[in-house]
Formats: C-alpha cells, sequence, structure tokens
C-alpha cells in the first residue's frame, strides 16, 4: 500500500509521540556563547573567544601572544571569573600582567617545567572545573617537542572542556591541536615602533625598567573558525555540521602599546614629582660620606 | 529540671574498640601494670566466656586460644572522653565531667526542642553510636540517681519524678562507688542493695561512718539534691593511635588516617563546627643513627624516635573527611616520613562553618573544596611552591613576587582602569640567561645568548637601576631592549629582547623577551 507524504508523516509523529517533541521540525543549533578577547579588531573578526573549546594561538616569539594572553586574562578576572595559567616554561610576568589589567588575585598560576606537567596540570584543572579561562602557554618549549603530543592528548582536552563554560587556550610556536581547536590564530611580527633610541638617566616615572620600546604592529590570521563558518554558511547550519575553514585567511592587524608598569608602593605618592636620577657615581660618593 | 546521666560500660575496652573496631568480633583482653607482671584488667564479654578473667596474669591469659591481648591506650581513652564529652556538648552547654567513662547533663528546656526525655535519651544513645561508643543512658531530676541508674540499667531508661527509690532499691550498694573501707563495713554488716542501706537510721549511720554514709544514705533513698559541677567548654579536637606494628607505606597509613577523620569529623559534626586546619603529627620508630653508615666504627647506638609533623590548612572550614582524607594522602605522597610510624596524632583546629548566598547573575567559580583537592593534585605533580598566586613584592628589583595561596576571593575586583590599547607583554627567562653581547662604542651590535646569533636591528637603552645596596643582596644593572635579527637560522627570525648588564658580576644577561 502506498502511503501519501502527509499520512507517513503524520504516522512518524503519532510513532514517536511522547518521546520526540517534532521530529521534521530544524533545531536550530545554539550559537557558542564567546568571551571577548579585548582587542577590538581581533574581537570584530573573531567573534571573541569560544567558551566550551579550545582556542589556539601560534606564531614565534615576538608577535603578541602573550599581550593577547594578558588581555584575555584581564577581561575575564575583571568579569569576576577565576583564571589559570599554565604556564610551562615559568615564563610569566606577574608586574606585567598586573599592569594589563589582570587582577592576580584571581589567577591561579602554575609554574611547570615540562610539557608533562602542563599537560597533567591542565587535565587537572578541566575536570576540577569552574574556571573561566585556563590558558596552557607553549610559547617557549621547543616546536619538536610539542609536535610529539599526540592527537588523542588534544582531543582528550576538547573533551574535557566541551559543555563547560570555560575557555582553554592554548600558545605555541606551532599549530598543533589540529581539528581539535576551534578558534586558531596565526600570528606575525609586523614593525615595531622605537621612539627612543638611548636612554640616559631618564626619568623613573615614565617608564619601569627598560621597557623602551613604544610599541609594534602584529598581523593576525584566522587559520581556523567553527563559529565562523556556522555563522556564515546556510547549509552547514542547515545540516547542523560545523567544519574547518581551512580556505579562510582574514588577517587582523593590531598595534601594542608600551606597558607601563606601576611602581612600587612607596613610590607611588611622589609620581606627580619628576625624580632625578641619581648616577651610580654620585650615589657612591653620597654613601661614604653619609653611611647611615 | 531534669538531668542525664551517660555512661559508657567497659570503657577501656570500648575505647580499643573506637580505634580498631575489628575487634570487636574477637576477644579481647587488656593488660596494664609493671612489667613483666602484667596483668588482664579489662576484657570484652566473648573473652570473658571462653574463661579469661580480670587479675588473671598475662602468661595466663594467652594461653585461651584466639585471645586478643593488647595493653591498655591511654591516648586511646582520653580520645574516647574527649567524643563522649563532644556528643554531651552537643545537647547541653551544662556539662559536668563526672569520671573518665561518666558525663552528666543538664536537659532542662531540651523537651521543646528535642520531644519528650525518651526520645532524648534515645538520641544520646544514637549519638553516640555515631562517634564508636555503646552508652547507658539515665534521665532522672536527681543527678545522683541518674548517675547511679546509668551505671546500672543497659540503654536509655528514664526514671518519672517521685520514683527514683524505686527504680533504685535493687540495685547493689557497690554501684555508689563506694571506698574499699565503706564497701568492707556494708558487706559485714550485710547491706547488698540500695534499699537495704536507704532503710538504716540516718542517725546511727553518720555515727558509725561519718558523713559519707549520710550521703550515700540520701542518694539510696533517691534524695541525694546537688547541682552540677559544669564543666569548661573544650575546643581541643584531638584524636590519637598508637600501633603496635609500625606502618611504613602509605595505603594502610591512609586507612588509618581515615578511620581518625572520620572520627574527627563526627565529633565536629556533633558540635555543629568544622575543620580549619589539620596537624599531623607522626612518632617514628626509632633507627640507628649509624644505620646506613658502613665506615662508622662507633657502637650503634638508638636513638630518640623522630617526630613528623605537618599542617595542612584549609581555605574554608570543612567537615568532609573524605576530602580531608584526599588533601592529607596528597601531602603524605610528596612527603612520606623516612621511618616507619608507630603513633599518629592528628589535631583539628575548629571553625564555624562556611554560610555563603550564591549569587544568581555572579559568573560561575569553582567549589572551593574541590579546587582545594585540584590544587592539591597540581601541587603533587609540579611542587608546592610552584602554585599559587603571584603577589608583588614592594620593590624595584626585576621579577620580585612570592606566590601565596591561592583561594578564589569572596570579594568582587577592584574596579581596574580601561585600557585604550593592549600593552606589551613580557616573557621573563628565569633565571635570565647568559649572553656574549658585542659593542660598537656603548651599544650592541650583535647578541649570542642560548646558541642563537643574533644581529642588533634597533636598541633602545641604557635603562641604569640599582637598589638594596643597604642590603646583603644589592643589585645594580643597565638593562637595553634590542630588536634581533637571526639571519642564520632557517626560516630567518626576529624578536625583541630585553637584556641587561649586572654591573656588579660584570656579565650581560637576557631577562626575556617581548610578545
Amino acid at each position: 500500500m502506498r502511503l501519501t507524504s502527509a499520512a507517513l508523516r503524520l504516522q512518524v509523529e503519532s510513532a514517536l509521540a511522547g518521546r520526540v517533541a517534532s521530529p521534521f521540525r530544524l533545531r536550530e543549533p545554539e550559537p557558542t556563547p564567546t568571551a571577548p578577547v579585548g582587542i577590538p579588531t581581533l574581537d570584530e573578526s573573531t567573534g571573541g573567544l569560544p567558551r566550551g573549546s579550545l582556542t589556539e594561538i601560534y606564531g614565534p616569539v615576538s608577535t603578541g601572544k602573550t599581550s593577547i594572553l594578558l588581555s584575555a586574562l584581564a577581561g575575564r578576572t575583571t568579569n569576576a571569573e577565576v583564571c589559570a595559567l599554565v604556564d610551562a616554561q615559568d615564563a610569566f610576568d606577574p608586574s606585567c600582567a598586573q599592569a594589563a589589567g589582570v587582577s592576580l588575585q584571581r589567577l591561579l598560576w602554575i609554574r611547570c617545567h615540562g610539557l608533562d606537567q602542563a599537560f597533567r596540570s591542565t587535565d587537572l584543572l578541566l575536570h576540577g572545573g569552574g574556571f573561566g579561562l585556563i590558558a596552557m602557554d607553549l610559547s617557549d618549549v621547543p616546536a619538536r617537542l610539542v609536535r610529539q603530543i599526540p592527537l588523542n592528548v588534544w582531543f582528550r582536552l576538547r573533551r574535557a572542556v566541551e559543555s563547560t563554560p570555560t575557555i582553554l587556550l592554548v600558545l605555541s610556536q606551532e599549530s598543533n591541536a589540529k581539528t581539535c581547536a576551534s578558534l586558531v590564530l596565526r600570528l606575525e611580527k609586523e614593525s615595531a615602533a622605537w621612539s627612543l633610541q638611548c636612554r640616559k638617566n631618564a626619568s623613573r616615572i615614565v617608564h619601569t625598567p627598560s621597557c623602551l620600546l613604544d610599541g609594534w604592529t602584529n598581523a593576525a590570521e584566522i587559520v581556523r573558525s567553527r563559529m565562523q563558518r556556522a555563522s556564515s554558511s546556510p547549509h552547514h547550519q542547515r545540516t547542523g555540521a560545523i567544519a574547518a575553514c581551512e580556505d579562510s585567511k582574514d588577517r587582523v592587524r593590531f598595534a601594542l602599546g608600551s606597558a607601563s608598569i606601576p611602581l612600587p608602593a612607596r613610590h607611588r605618592q611622589s609620581q606627580a614629582e619628576p625624580a632625578r636620577v641619581i648616577p651610580f657615581s654620585e650615589l657612591e660618593k653620597e654613601r661614604m660620606q653619609n653611611p647611615g | 529540671m531534669a538531668f542525664g546521666a551517660i555512661f559508657v560500660p567497659n570503657f577501656t575496652v570500648q575505647a580499643v574498640l573506637r580505634s580498631e573496631p575489628e575487634l570487636g568480633v574477637r576477644p579481647l583482653a587488656l593488660i596494664d601494670g609493671p612489667p613483666p607482671t602484667y596483668r588482664v584488667v579489662s576484657l570484652n564479654h566473648l573473652a570473658a566466656l571462653l574463661g579469661v578473667t580480670v587479675g588473671m596474669t598475662k602468661a595466663a591469659a594467652t594461653q585461651f586460644p584466639g585471645v586478643e591481648i593488647r595493653p591498655i591506650a591511654k591516648v586511646q581513652e582520653v580520645a574516647a572522653h574527649s567524643a563522649l564529652l563532644d556528643v554531651a556538648w552537643s545537647f547541653s552547654p551544662r556539662v559536668e565531667n563526672a569520671a573518665p567513662d561518666t558525663v552528666l547533663v543538664d536537659l532542662s528546656g531540651l523537651t521543646t526542642l528535642l520531644g519528650s526525655y525518651e526520645n532524648i535519651a534515645m538520641t544520646i544513645v544514637s549519638k553516640c553510636s555515631e562517634v564508636g561508643l555503646t552508652v547507658q543512658v539515665a534521665v532522672s531530676v536527681n543527678v545522683e540517681t541518674a548517675r547511679v541508674v546509668a551505671r546500672s540499667l543497659p540503654g536509655a531508661t528514664v526514671i518519672p519524678q517521685g520514683h527514683e527509690a524505686k527504680y533504685l532499691e535493687t540495685l547493689p550498694v557497690t554501684m555508689l562507688s563506694l571506698s574499699q573501707e565503706l564497701s568492707e563495713v556494708f558487706e559485714r554488716w550485710g547491706v547488698k542493695t540500695c534499699k537495704a542501706l536507704a532503710s538504716l537510721p540516718v542517725i546511727s549511720l553518720s555515727e558509725c561512718v561519718g558523713q559519707e554514709g549520710v550521703r550515700l544514705h540520701a542518694i539510696a533513698s533517691g534524695k541525694g539534691m546537688r547541682s552540677l559541677v559544669v564543666a569548661e567548654l573544650a575546643h581541643s579536637f584531638e584524636e590519637s593511635l598508637e600501633l603496635d606494628d609500625a606502618v611504613e607505606e602509605l595505603e594502610p597509613l591512609s586507612f588509618l588516617l581515615g578511620r581518625l577523620l572520620d572520627q574527627l569529623c563526627v565529633r565536629l559534626v556533633a558540635r555543629s563546627l568544622a575543620i580549619r586546619a589539620v596537624h599531623l603529627q607522626f612518632e617514628l620508630e626509632p633507627a640507628f643513627e649509624d644505620a646506613f653508615d658502613s665506615t662508622s666504627v662507633f657502637v650503634r647506638t638508638r636513638q630518640f624516635p623522630g617526630i613528623y609533623a605537618c599542617t595542612l590548612e584549609l581555605p574554608v572550614p570543612s567537615r568532609d573527611s573524605k576530602l580531608l582524607l584526599k588533601l592529607v594522602r596528597l601531602r603524605l605522597q610528596s612527603t612520606l616520613p623516612k621511618a616507619p610510624i608507630q603513633k599518629i596524632r592528628l589535631t583539628a583546629e575548629p571553625a564555624h562553618t562556611r554560610v555563603t548566598q550564591g549569587g544568581l547573575f555572579v559568573p560561575e567559580v569553582p567549589d572551593p573544596e574541590k579546587l582545594e583537592l585540584t590544587i592539591a593534585r597540581i601541587a603533587n605533580v609540579v611542587g608546592e611552591n610552584n602554585v599559587g598566586s603571584p603577589q608583588l613584592l614592594d620593590s624595584h628589583r626585576p621579577d620580585s613576587f612570592r606566590m601565596q595561596r591561592f583561594s578564589v576571593p569572596s570579594t568582587p575586583s577592584p574596579a581596574l582602569e580601561t585600557k585604550s590599547e593592549t600593552k606589551i607583554a613580557f616573557r621573563a627567562y628565569r633565571p635570565p640567561v647568559l649572553a656574549k653581547i658585542k659593542l660598537r662604542g656603548a651599544r650592541p651590535i650583535h647578541a649570542d645568548f642560548l646558541g642563537r646569533f643574533g644581529d642588533v636591528i634597533h636598541a633602545s637603552g641604557p635603562w641604569r637601576t640599582s637598589g638594596d645596596w643597604w642590603e646583603d643582596d644589592p643589585w645594580q644593572q643597565d638593562a637595553w631592549d634590542l630588536e634581533l635579527a637571526f639571519p642564520y637560522e632557517t626560516p630567518p627570525a626576529q624578536g625583541l629582547y630585553r637584556i641587561c648588564f649586572d654591573s656588579r658580576q660584570k656579565k650581560w644577561f637576557v631577562q626575556g623577551a617581548y610578545d
């Protein structure tokens, strides 16, 4: 007996009644919640860092990876979230982070010495839960070592962060997480700005020790973004499948400014007055004259 | 007004069974006395069924097959007594510490809160059972009557007002805690029960045995009224265990620790408190000083037992014994004592339980107890000093910070000024990397570090700083920011670095890179 499509549909619906609310209705995929990086140009192009996903930022040294990390940490900690930084080579600079706006009280810093410690710590943090952002900084680890991490480790991390409100951010020199990452950014250094070639006996108020560099410009290339493809391709929305956009080559430029690290508490009151830096020879002379 | 008496029958045996419940199904005899003439001082009913009696020598007791013979454990008796007091304090602050095995509680006014006196008595029995003690409870308007009845009748007994003499009349006079002298006198007189004692003329009794006889007469008649001698509320929670065989492995040790932590938590729950910190103290087996020194020619001398102590502090008070055991295990995994343990002492610092009101619109933060466990696990991986929250020091010295214990702040972060632009971040090399710097005039033109050879594209500096010259550890340096190109690498790389010339060591170092 041949059934008409309407009758067939009715039959299926009645068979699934009570179990499936509307079997022939397309369920819209829920948009992935994101959190802003804190760099407007990057936020516009990427939509922010996806929660419950792995984000990978890679590039050589001095391309702005750590600056992006600090910016994201500042945003999350200001939002009263608790963040964790798994520092594979113990390279995090707390004074720089505080200058970038990171609330250090809300940051759990894990100083690892090696990849094994870093991955084990990240795994424990992800399973502990409750963090707004967990960053794994592998920037200073030799790329050949990170390359040896089996792909199933990355899958394990992706699986652990899924269905949680946590952002898992990985910084490295090369892309390693492959398809496990929902957002992959490749960074490049473009140009540095030097306003000052030589500074002798400069005021302590303007810059902190040796931040004589004024800034530099970097470029970020979106290598993979599942959110972007999901929102742009109607086909993928319909089927619910989200594919990586390998062909997407969005390039974003962003500038980094000079860091002015806050002075220690005992010097804050005298910030208005420029301090005179006394050469060492004079200091030694003063000390000899007045040892007390 | 009503008073309750809580009595622990066979207290010394129960104190041991509380720490080692598995002994409850075996005949157990406790011995004491000057060595080598140990005698049985207490035993359980299984040992009594076999024929072991109090006063028997140790040698005689060992003739009975299957009898477990243990020395009496004073520390466990103290812990059991403290647990008994904690249960009493959980009902009323007015508690008299009458004897190691007996406490008296003022139950006045509790009927509105806990129901009838029968209910209260049954609740006391069940609470004592939770701390590992089987007790006998009696409730009466007369303190002494309650005490005598509790020592004599099993389970929970409530004596109605005016019927005290009826409950006491059949009880033996020895239940009145007589002195040896009075006991012999009453035995000579043929006075065996309280009824017999109560029937004696008071004046004659006073003439024969003095005022003590009058007091005992009043108690035996159910008329010996007195007020409680209230004990001061104790704030120390301690559990101890002496081991016959020293423990070396973590697994059996954690089994014992788990049992002690359970007991501590039950005691704290009874007092509506939680644990803020746990102090562990292990008495280690004495070792020979030169045990591992083959070159030593001296006579081997046995050293005093070593003490291992550590403290586990919790960010928020907890009374979850499983969580505490996990944290203690993680702590011991990293620093296990180097000798077998023969005595364990756990002391809990009490605190009031955490009361928090969660907000509907605040971001999710890690659960403090779960976070503590996660941090402890991570500390086991990376080292305890490598986990925490950085705290900047009030100093100009580069890289001056210290690690502090991480806990989720309860107050919101102070509002930070909004940054218009993203700041340059710095990555530190710890310790700074030694570098060879080639100078032209005073300016760096070439840098060689970590096996990399870089040409200086741009340089800015020097930034001259010094400090702490008044201390033992002064510092003095000239810092430069360099843009380096590495033309000999494939692909050619570039980077922004901070280098410094240490004026004291007369050496160049790379402090880190800008990223």
